[in-house]
């Protein structure tokens, strides 16, 4: 590991101002991607900026009903708030369907959206990945990617976003609010992480220095019906092949509205519109569950080693949608 | 080559007893017990966040040492295995004796991260925190109740290569409420 200053920041403005101006910084949270990837040698940073001490470690109702995490709130502690148990149960499921315990101890909110993808060649110095070092290739594309994308890849990189959290976040039209140097602005979770496209080296929206300061999970979906499923090779301990986080709201037999988002298909959480639209006004059934997610996946590209995934994302999403509706949906 | 400003001094806990080690920033919370402080409790497994051999508490929480940075835990305290027991010095932690009692172990190489995650997760059970497996309805901030399933689940952060897990489940068995 290369040699680096360290700097603690007590308020957003001290950490972003020992942001400024130097490309090289990085912001320390929890620590539990970025020593990895600096370990590894893929993040060689010149300064770390810990802000795993700033005041941003509530959650807390807002006066419009909304709930703000603040993003040094540890991943296990947003789990179990009451807050988040009882309004946005999808969130807690989610968040405690990743990672361990003591990872889950350590963990921040912040640091949650911002984690690196686990494809084994952005994380191998010796392999080509246009993620890592663009213009050198993409070695997971004909080679080991059973765990890649099928939705939204590019020529260049077919990595997926690790993260169960910013599944949940999606479905529940959570924002992020970020602070820069230049002042505050929010983004909705959806619109946060990018696909790969020709810049696969550009996970998310974030400028540079700016800092996420916490996640906003709005009135609108708190205490509706929802539920996180994830599949994986083994019972715990490992990363989605396929998860989906639904938000469901049905009224007198009629769906209101159907949030559905899934993870492990594609370079973010993949918000579901088409599956959605297709729901939204109908009558609850297995029938419409399945054409609608058909009609979704029907724009999944897999690879050679991967189209398992398809299936297992419709599975996972129909049942889903089914336990949600109850005895409302009619087979 | 100036070396100061890749260096500090960090006032730590650890075991009870307050320190001051300088560390390297590149240095681990781990490596600093292990190789600065003589306390090689803390297991090096896979010095990647995926083994749970170097699992020590900070501030009472389980955690994986190998992916702390020391410098960033100023003001924490710590507590190794070398540090669970009573404070007679003595008198073995219940969850130690329970391993002991179930020979739940073979080399032994796991079993400090083991215990140090078992003493975690029957606070974290005890303060109310679901996990994967519990009931989604039944999460209402009460103890849980650590059943064989709850228990596999919780310290599903931690591999024994072994695979002493039926006799490490039944020693954290042995010592739920």
């Amino acid at each position: 590991m290369k040699p680096f200053r360290y700097v603690r920041a007590y308020s957003v403005e001290e950490a972003t101002t020992a942001h400024a101006g130097r490309a090289n910084s990085r912001y320390l949270g929890g620590g539990t991607n970025l020593v990895d990837l600096m370990k590894l040698g893929v993040e060689r940073p010149e300064r770390l900026i810990d802000v795993s001490r700033l005041p941003l470690d509530a959650v807390e109702e807002l006066p419009d009903g909304s709930v703000r995490a603040g993003a040094t709130v540890r991943n296990s502690d947003l789990a179990a708030h009451p807050l988040v148990r009882e309004r946005y149960p999808v969130l807690s499921r989610a968040l405690l369907a990743g990672a361990s315990g003591q990872l889950r101890n350590v963990a921040t909110t912040g640091g949650n959206l911002l984690q690196r993808t686990r494809c084994p060649y952005f994380q191998d110095l010796g392999k080509p990945c246009n993620k890592r070092e663009p213009g050198t290739g993409c070695g997971a594309r004909d080679g080991v990617h059973r765990d890649h994308a099928v939705l939204g890849h590019s020529r260049l990189c077919i990595a997926t976003h690790p993260s169960d959290m910013a599944v949940a976040l999606a479905a529940l039209d959570a924002r992020v609010e970020l602070q820069g140097v230049r002042g505050r602005r929010t983004l909705p979770v959806t619109e946060f992480h990018r696909l790969p496209g020709d810049r696969p080296d550009v996970d998310t929206e974030i400028e540079p220095g700016e800092l996420i300061t916490g996640v906003l999970l709005p009135a609108a979906t708190a205490g509706l019906p929802s539920a996180y499923r994830k599949a994986r090779d083994r019972a715990s301990y490992a990363f989605a092949l396929a998860s989906v986080a639904v938000v469901l709201d049905i009224e007198d037999s009629v769906v209101r509205q159907a949030r559905i988002a899934f993870g492990g298909l594609a370079h973010r959480p993949w918000r579901a519109r088409h599956a959605e639209r297709a729901l939204q006004g109908g009558a609850p059934s297995d029938e419409a569950f399945r054409q609608a997610v058909d009609a979704e996946l029907s724009a999944a590209e897999p690879l050679r080693d991967n189209s398992f995934k398809v299936r297992l994302a419709r599975n996972l999403a129909c049942d889903v949608l089914r336990r949600l509706a109850g005895p409302a949906s009619a087979s | 080559m100036g070396t100061d400003v890749f260096r500090s001094e960090v006032p730590l806990t650890v075991n009870g007893s307050p320190c001051r080690p300088t560390v390297d920033h590149r240095s681990t919370l781990l490596d600093v017990l292990r190789e600065q402080m003589g306390l090689t409790g803390a297991k090096k497994g896979c010095d990647h966040g995926q083994c749970g051999a170097c699992t020590v508490l900070v501030d009472g929480r389980r955690a994986n040492s190998c992916l702390l940075l020391a410098v960033a835990h100023e003001g924490c305290d710590i507590t190794t295995v070398e540090g669970l027991h009573a404070d007679d010095g003595v008198e073995l932690h219940p969850v130690q004796r329970a391993f002991l009692e179930r020979d739940a172990f073979q080399c032994g190489y796991c079993t400090p991260g083991q215990i140090c995650s078992a003493v975690g997760a029957l606070a974290e059970a005890a303060a109310g925190n679901a996990s994967h497996v519990t009931d989604p309805d039944a999460d209402t901030g009460e103890p849980v109740e650590l059943t064989r399933e709850e228990i596999r689940e919780r310290l599903s952060g931690n591999l024994c290569r072994c695979g002493a897990y039926p006799h490490i489940v039944e020693a954290v068995e042995d010592v739920t409420p």
